[in-house]
């Protein structure tokens, strides 16, 4: 079986994760507000309904919708070619790929949708803004694809029941996502019909995939397309499917034709129809509310039956637990609860491409409120398993893991939480860079000298062109990188590991070329810490999808870092306190409402001050050892001239077997220095550093708040300037001052989710950095020891050999 | 009291090689040490109590035996500096290994030094060392003139006299050879010596950082969080055991090789101060070899006395020198052997206990779940 492993790195990386980027912003902040997720589902719901017949759609509102199909088609495609595989392979290899691709598959995706009506201008405001600036055109527009297809398609219903289901199951999308709740009209008066029609597309499944096969040429853009079609344009799907596939591919063409060609196998198009289907399948049976419970326990049955096939299981397993959900049967929902999850995960792909790529993270807490609330109504569940849903789009593997470890077991709730363990785990994995900084070369004389470091990077993941690569980089070059990156991230909360200081003494001494020890010393451990800063850059999922970070590992020639003087020594140092003090400050003026936020920054400050000592200690432990190195060395020196002036002969050879030994030990105690200052001096100081980031994001944290508040303030009074001039009655300026409340209630209600998203960052990133460390200790520690085991064992030899020697006196 | 005891010629009552100092006592500024022997006579042992001066008591009665012949030729065992409860710097560095490790070491330099008396085959004869190690009186109470053989006089004359061309070439060499392997070996003691120190500073900055990682943790439900405060009480253990293994090794070195390279050096020294003596002996010889040819012939006889006795007493002197350089040369060998051997074997145990623990804690580190 093809997987898709083979798929090409996408082509634009640029703009591809700044998309990426902004369909989280979108996702976190739905995900962080339930009300206004609520609302918007609400209306959404509504905007579909009525647009059902007539096409236009209110501006603001269908911005979300808008947004949300695009998502939802990506979600599906990804999610369900996996899990799907999963069931048939449990193990597949696509684990690791499909992630990256996800993301190009979104970007690609979200552009695509409006792309096909809209400027594509407009829909990368709308897909970069994501927040409010949704454009009415495009939301209109998408809304008349809807419309126009769904429209015609209902005469094509009558003739061919296949087109119908898509149709329905278009239709169904639409109001999936906005709203699962409310049943549509034509789901009202076509539930009957749609379980015949379901049927029907069960067995219309094959065709499709038939022909997809077929076309080989471009299997991957129509297989694409096909739920493309389907739900926007709602052709029918075979013969239809074609032509919209090839509108699409068009759309395509310059940029992603060859990706999608590239990456999409027959394969998994066979499966994204599957799963589209069995998206309509859950579509069809979620939303008739009115459906008897009868009915439901009908289409449940022939549902099972399906699922015993392989191919299209996951529809039918989805169509299940949405079945339960819909009729308003607890019992059931949680008697098939291993079932309900997992259809829940796709349902929630479904129905919510809001969150979309964004929570990868935040999957774990997500994901358990969403089992938790399982229980409850069907749309408010489905909201929510949408939520916890698509962060695990993201992180698509793991999704697909968690998928297929469900689907044999009768789920538990703990399981569940197991799952989400080990979907973790998967995520963490599932990174593999590696870099190494090696080499370090002086380059030029005197005080223009610098030394270039070999950065080189071994990885599996798609995203990269090769599988090893090597650039050369100089010190200034990764001070650059953190300046973009902490420019970029930092604001969203991020802990963006910072680099080593820039070392004006060390350095010095460097250009000056004495190829004395401390300088030698100086430059190894700037490697090191250098090569520490970018594997833990690589290592955080986000940094590692930003293009400066790709570049910085991939790119020859890299345009000259500027201005990283700013962070020369005793600057960053003072950049750090400074943002340390500003935090403090802030903190003293913000009633913090969040316990968490306030006893974390106590722990990074006393957790800081504890590592300032023990690297002290460590230090002057250090400090020791050189100097027993030393005295060894000289130990060694005077037992050699004594044994040159024994008489004894054998005593004499003792003595300078002795030296030997002695020279020996020496070595191994500066290989101990080395060890002790490598792993545990240089190991705080990194910690020391990144504490003084995490301070960072707190710091980012309290700008969001005090943009909030300042907001709130300036509402406050555009308020008051309204009441007055209600009281002056001057309607011409009130009309202003409406309009400006309105801007500045939008305001607030923006700079409330950034801080609520930035909350939430910085908690999951602390939470990321907590865990990181402790295993990063572990492995440091595991290492530590089995060095000095090593040691030991090197010395337990040495006596062994210099025993018969010493007993050879006589 | 010094007339009482040139009676001399008694044999010991003790056993020589059962001679131990077990205990130190701190009395105020001195030191008190209690002398164990066992009676060779009947079972049973003397117990004794000296101070440094007690020490110094008998060791001036041993340099002044002068009705035994060729007693210069001796190479006395050397006595330690005297000890003091807060020493300065000056004497714990002319202390050195001695100094160390709450005087343990040093009465075991004093056991030796009674052990090496009380065997010698000339000293041991000596009423003094009878009373030293038996009376319950302790002997050395009252200041003792210092005779000629204090190290002050032969610091004046040093300068003069050593550099004196000997006649014997055996005595040459030895002298030039004693001269090398003295320096050789007092660096050689005091290079160890720095190992040690550094070693027990390391020690010191383990048992620290093995304490403050304890500050490291964190109380809490938080699962990432009690991991790493477990791995922090880990690696306090693994720097608890790395200090124990250091301090085990610093004590090591302290009491096989470091005691044994201190021995060396002061008897070198000894064998420096005896073949000093000798030298001293050899001008004064000369000098009356001169006198007795030039002098006039109403002294003449008298003079030719003088040599004639200066003869003899050299004579013996080189004689019971050589028996001792001999005996020395023997002694030290086995002493090195043995300081040598018991200090690797003693490290390679040390070594595999601490092998053995840091491989444990290295599996319990990696079993812990993260």
């Amino acid at each position: 079986m093809a997987t898709s492993s083979e798929r090409s790195p996408p082509p634009f990386p640029d703009s591809e994760d700044q998309d990426v980027l902004d369909s989280e912003e979108v996702g976190g902040r739905d995900s962080d507000e339930e009300d206004d997720g609520d609302d918007l589902f609400m209306s959404a719901t509504n905007a579909p309904l009525t647009e059902m017949d007539s096409p236009l759609s209110p501006a603001s509102q269908p911005s979300e919708v808008l947004m949300k199909p695009p998502t939802d088609l990506m979600d599906d495609p990804i999610i369900e070619p996996i899990s799907s595989q999963m069931e048939n392979q449990p193990v597949s290899e696509v684990v690791n790929e499909s992630s990256d691709d996800f993301v190009d598959l979104t970007n690609n995706l979200t552009d695509s949708p409006d792309e096909a009506d809209a400027a594509e201008s407009a829909v990368e405001d709308a897909a970069k803004d994501t927040t409010e600036i949704p454009l009415d055109e495009p939301s209109d527009d998408f809304v008349d694809i809807f419309g126009s297809e769904t429209e015609a398609p209902p005469e094509k219903v009558m003739e061919e029941d296949v087109a119908e289901v898509t149709v329905e199951a278009a239709t169904d999308k639409s109001e999936v996502a906005s709203s699962v709740t409310l049943p549509p009209g034509d789901g009202e008066t076509g539930s009957e019909e749609e379980e015949e029609e379901e049927k029907e597309a069960k067995t219309s499944t094959d065709p499709i995939i038939d022909l997809s096969e077929t076309q080989q040429l471009q299997p991957a853009s129509h297989t694409f397309v096909d739920p493309l079609v389907d739900l926007l344009s709602d052709s029918a799907p075979t013969a239809d499917a074609k032509i919209p596939s090839r509108a699409t591919v068009d759309l395509f063409e310059d940029e992603g034709s060859d990706f999608f060609t590239e990456s999409r196998q027959t394969k998994s198009a066979k499966q994204q129809q599957k799963s589209l289907f069995g998206e309509l399948d859950e579509d069809l049976f979620g939303e008739p509310l009115g459906v008897t419970s009868k009915k439901a326990v009908n289409v449940e049955q022939k549902d099972k039956p399906v699922k015993t096939k392989a191919a299209t299981t996951d529809v039918s397993n989805m169509g299940g637990p949405l079945q339960d959900i819909n009729p308003a049967e607890p019992a059931d929902l949680f008697s098939e609860e291993a079932v309900a999850t997992v259809p829940s995960i796709k349902n929630t792909s479904t129905v919510n491409s809001k969150t979309n790529g964004v929570n990868s993270e935040e999957e774990i807490d997500i994901f358990a409120e969403a089992t938790v609330e399982l229980s409850l109504d069907s749309p408010r569940d489905e909201r929510k398993k949408d939520v916890s849903d698509t962060p695990s789009v993201s992180a698509a593997p793991s999704l697909s893991a968690t998928a297929s470890l469900v689907k044999p077991m009768p789920a538990a709730l703990e399981e569940l939480e197991e799952e989400e363990e080990e979907e973790e785990e998967e995520q963490e994995d599932k990174f593999e860079v590696f870099v190494s900084v090696k080499d370090p070369e002086k380059i030029g004389d005197g005080m223009n000298a610098y030394m270039a470091y070999k950065v080189t990077t071994q990885t599996q993941l798609p995203m990269f062109r090769n599988k090893t690569f090597t650039v050369r980089r100089r010190f200034s070059d990764f001070l650059g990188l953190y300046e973009k990156l902490s420019e970029k991230h930092g604001p969203n909360g991020f802990i963006v590991p910072p680099p080593p200081e820039k070392s004006i003494l060390g350095m010095t001494k460097v250009k000056v070329g004495k190829d004395d020890s401390s300088s030698a010393d100086f430059v190894e451990r700037r490697r090191g810490a250098l090569e520490r800063y970018l594997q833990r850059v690589i290592n955080h999922p986000s940094l590692l999808q930003d293009p400066d970070v790709r570049e910085f590992l991939e790119r020859d020639e890299l345009p000259r870092a500027v201005s990283t003087q700013a962070l020369s020594g005793a600057g960053f140092l003072k950049m750090i306190n400074k943002a340390t003090d500003a935090v403090s400050k802030m903190t003293i003026k913000m009633n913090e409402s969040d316990v968490w936020f306030e006893e974390k920054l106590l722990e990074v400050e006393s957790s800081d001050q504890h590592f300032r000592k023990l690297l002290a200690l460590v230090e002057s432990l250090v400090v020791h050892r050189k100097e027993l190195s030393l005295n060894t060395a000289s130990f060694a020196k005077s037992t050699a001239m004594l044994g040159s002036a024994e008489d004894n002969t054998a005593l004499s050879r003792a003595l300078s077997q002795l030296a030997e030994v002695e020279d020996k030990m020496e070595q191994l105690h500066q290989e101990q220095a080395a060890n002790d200052t490598f792993s545990f001096a240089e190991l705080i100081a990194d910690y020391i550093r990144l504490l003084g980031a995490v301070r960072g994001s707190f710091d980012h944290r309290m700008k969001a708040w005090q943009r909030w508040q300042d907001a709130q303030a300036v509402l406050q009074k555009k308020r008051e300037t309204e009441a007055k001039l209600l009281w002056a009655n001057k309607p011409d300026k009130l009309q202003l001052a409406k309009e400006e409340i309105a801007e500045w209630e939008a305001k607030v209600t923006q700079y409330e989710r950034d801080f609520e998203r930035v909350s939430a960052t910085v908690r999951k990133e602390v939470v990321r950095f907590e865990k990181e460390k402790a295993r990063n200790c572990k492995r440091e520690i595991i290492n530590y020891l089995e060095c000095l085991l090593q040691s030991q064992q090197q010395l337990i030899k040495y006596w062994e050999a210099f025993l018969p020697e010493a007993k050879a006196i006589a | 009291m010094m007339e009482e005891v040139k009676e001399v010629t008694s044999t010991l009552s003790v056993d020589g090689h059962n001679i131990k100092v077990t205990e130190v006592l701190k009395d105020g500024e001195t030191l008190t040490f209690l002398i164990v022997s066992l009676k060779l006579s009947s079972t049973g042992e003397y117990h004794v109590d000296r101070t440094y001066d007690d020490f110094e008591w008998l060791q001036q009665h041993l340099f002044s035996q002068e009705d035994v012949p060729g007693i210069q030729g001796v190479i006395f065992p050397p006595l330690p500096a005297k000890a003091q409860v807060n020493a300065s710097a000056k004497v714990m560095k002319q202390l050195g290994f001695l100094g160390l490790e709450d005087w343990q070491p040093y009465s075991k330099a004093l056991e030796t030094f009674l052990r090496q008396i009380a065997t010698h085959s000339i000293l041991g004869k000596n009423k003094a060392v009878e009373i030293f190690l038996t009376s319950s009186d302790p002997p050395g109470r009252q200041r003792v003139r210092k005779n000629i053989f204090n190290r002050l006089s032969q610091a004046v004359e040093g300068m003069r006299k050593e550099g004196h061309k000997d006649v014997d070439e055996f005595f040459q060499t030895e002298r030039d050879h004693n001269l090398v392997l003295a320096g050789g070996a007092k660096t050689a003691a005091e290079r160890f010596l720095d190992v040690v120190q550094t070693e027990q500073k390391i020690a010191v900055a383990c048992g620290h950082f093995s304490t403050a990682l304890h500050l490291c943790v964190e109380p809490g439900e938080d699962l990432n969080k009690q991991a790493f405060s477990k791995l922090c009480v880990k690696l306090s253990e693994v720097f608890a055991s790395m200090k124990k293994n250091i301090t085990s090794v610093a004590e090591n070195n302290v009491s096989t090789l470091g005691l044994g390279l201190d021995l060396e050096s002061r008897y070198q020294e000894a064998e420096k101060e005896m073949l000093f003596r000798r030298t001293c002996k050899l001008v004064e010889l000369e000098t009356a070899r001169r006198n007795a040819e030039k002098a006039k012939p109403v002294k003449k006889a008298a003079m030719e006395e003088v040599k004639k006795a200066a003869e003899t007493e050299f004579d013996h002197i080189c004689g019971v020198a050589k028996e001792e350089i001999a005996r020395l040369q023997g002694a030290r060998v086995e002493m090195l052997q043995q300081a040598l051997v018991q200090w690797c074997e003693k490290q390679l145990l040390t070594a595999k206990e601490s092998a053995d623990q840091f491989n444990q804690h290295l599996q319990s580190v990696r079993g812990m779940a993260l």
